[in-house]
């Protein structure tokens, strides 16, 4: 297929920016989004709208499948055995606070070890932090070498010399874009007794994921960078460990029975959505799916490793400019810092050529600073980027470097 | 000439540069050509939060008016103040705080005001703002 087939599914793409064509290269914030997501939300809102779950009449049970069709477009999608599998969250972030609560509150014990990456976004931090404060439960971190890949010797080394209980990586790193090696991650978590967390947020655009071959415990993404609405989530998670965890929020219909004492949970993964869920926004993830899984085509394909290639490259090739994640395993994950030019003014620039791309931490200042930067410019790709919007970023960027030098 | 003199003037020598790239260049031009300021005076309290890349605004009082000098890590940002201390140094405090920075939207820098932009002109103003309202209740 050719990529010219998808763009045309995305009406943004044709779009001006300051009287230039757009090349939006900010993918690894928020994709695109397909007219079938925006027909879907609009079906949802001004068709079947009505809150799920709960009422007997039409329009509720509508809303309903449209709902539980998200979920098993989800299944589908990571292979997942069954939509009991599948909890529908508001984006990645709540799926990990989810996790963290659940696990520090309940499953973890003093003494513990959370075992995280150097380059982790902060949503995979912060809840870690957060929730494991006064418990005793410590937070250590696999290093990652000056090519951007963990180190695989000292993440063993964590595991054999501490009582690592449970492993929370990225897929992708995004600031780093490179594919880490998760099946080895997780097998070696499971045979040092640890839970396995894949943070998918930036995998699950790029990478196949079939959660049943992973063997993974837990894996989490957002919505909103696979074309999804805004404001969706997934924690796909093993229902063995989903029906031990305590949820984090209550109320709604994520109840059983309900007295004055107390309460019974409903079955999963109704236990874990509190409240009126995005049940709009979720319905979205049927058609987002079909997009991504269009996307899986081989002659998409084609084009995203020709485009990461290239601009490994060509990016290489530009003076004083030092590219965050090189070699094996590369996505179309760009983070790079250029000597003598900010990458606020950098980003500034090549706006005004009609270029989006993101300049400062990423939400991932560990990561950044440890390889000496208070900030970067990011260019992230998505499939339905081409290669001559690559040659014009490139040209563009020249340009702006020339300007700020 | 008065601050809506010089505020005229801004506008008018924005109102040639048609193009983006040819605001930008200037802007550039203009950050390049602002005197540094004393290492001394990048404090962190002279630090101005919310902005994406670094800026110092430090200021000073004399004879009843307001003086000015900054830096920025990234150049643009640089360009922006040195237009902002153009108009506003050696001001009187009413003066500052009179002025509505208008002119920033009317030479097409109006993006950049609004208050989530990371490069912070907001935070300047306020900054700048800030400065003249303390001299003031210092008279």
């Amino acid at each position: 297929m050719d990529v010219n087939e998808v763009r045309k599914c995305f009406p943004a793409l044709t779009r001006e920016i300051y009287g230039r064509p757009l090349v939006y290269f900010d993918n690894a914030a928020t994709s695109q989004r397909p007219e079938s997501v925006m027909d879907m939300l609009r079906l949802s809102g001004l068709h079947s709208n009505a809150n799920i779950h709960r009422a007997v009449h039409t329009l509720s049970s509508e809303a309903t499948d449209l709902y539980e069709k998200g979920r098993e477009a989800v299944r589908s999608f990571i292979n997942a055995s069954s939509g009991e599998e599948i909890v529908l969250t508001s984006g990645t972030t709540a799926s990990i606070n989810i996790l963290a609560h659940g696990f520090c509150g309940s499953l973890l014990q003093d003494g513990d070890v959370i075992l995280l990456s150097e380059a982790e976004h902060h949503s995979n931090m912060i809840p870690w932090m957060l929730c494991a404060a006064g418990k005793g439960i410590a937070i250590k971190y696999i290093p990652v070498d000056g090519t951007g890949h963990l180190d695989m010797e000292s993440y063993v080394r964590l595991l054999e010399s501490s009582n690592v209980r449970l492993v929370s990586v990225p897929h992708i790193s995004n600031v780093l874009g490179i594919v880490n090696p998760i099946s080895e991650i997780i097998s070696l978590a499971h045979e040092h007794g640890a839970y396995a967390i894949i943070d998918g947020a930036q995998g699950i655009v790029h990478e196949d994921v079939d959660v049943q071959r992973l063997d993974c415990d837990f894996y989490v993404f957002s919505g909103h960078k696979v074309y999804a609405a805004t404001g969706t989530g997934v924690l796909y998670g093993k229902s063995s460990l989903l029906a031990e965890l305590p949820p984090l929020m209550g109320g709604g219909e994520m109840v059983g029975t309900v007295t004055y004492q107390g309460t019974t949970f409903a079955p999963l993964p109704l236990k874990f959505e509190a409240g009126t869920p995005n049940f709009a926004g979720c319905s979205t993830f049927s058609p987002a799916l079909e997009m991504a899984s269009l996307c899986r085509d081989e002659g998409i394909r084609r084009n995203v490793l020709q485009m990461t290639e290239y601009l490994e490259s060509e990016l290489l090739k530009i003076p004083g400019l030092h590219l965050l994640g090189t070699g094996e395993g590369k996505a179309p994950v760009f983070s790079f810092a250029v000597e003598g030019a900010h990458h606020e003014d950098i980003a500034l620039l090549l706006d005004k050529m009609g270029v989006e791309v993101r300049s400062g931490l990423m939400c991932a200042e560990p990561v950044i600073n440890k390889f000496g930067y208070t900030g970067v410019v990011r260019a992230s790709l998505a499939p339905y980027n081409t290669v001559r919007e690559c040659e014009y970023f490139m040209r563009c960027l020249v340009k702006a470097l020339r300007m700020l030098s | 000439m008065t601050l809506i003199e010089e505020e005229r003037s801004v506008v008018e020598e924005f109102s040639v540069l048609e193009d983006w790239m040819d605001k930008y260049e200037y802007l550039i031009e203009l950050g390049k050509s602002l005197p540094m300021i004393e290492e001394s005076s990048k404090t962190e309290a002279n630090l101005i939060k919310g902005c994406q890349s670094r800026v110092w605004l430090n200021s000073s009082f004399s004879d009843g008016k307001v003086f000015f000098t900054a830096d920025s890590d990234a150049i643009i940002t640089k360009g922006i103040i040195s237009l902002l201390i153009r108009v506003y140094n050696g001001r009187t405090p009413k003066e500052i705080l009179d002025s509505d920075f208008s002119f920033i939207s009317e030479i097409g820098l109006k993006e950049n005001l609004s208050p989530t932009r990371a490069n912070g002109l907001v935070s300047m103003i306020k900054q700048i703002k800030e400065y003249a309202l303390a001299y003031s209740l210092k008279q």
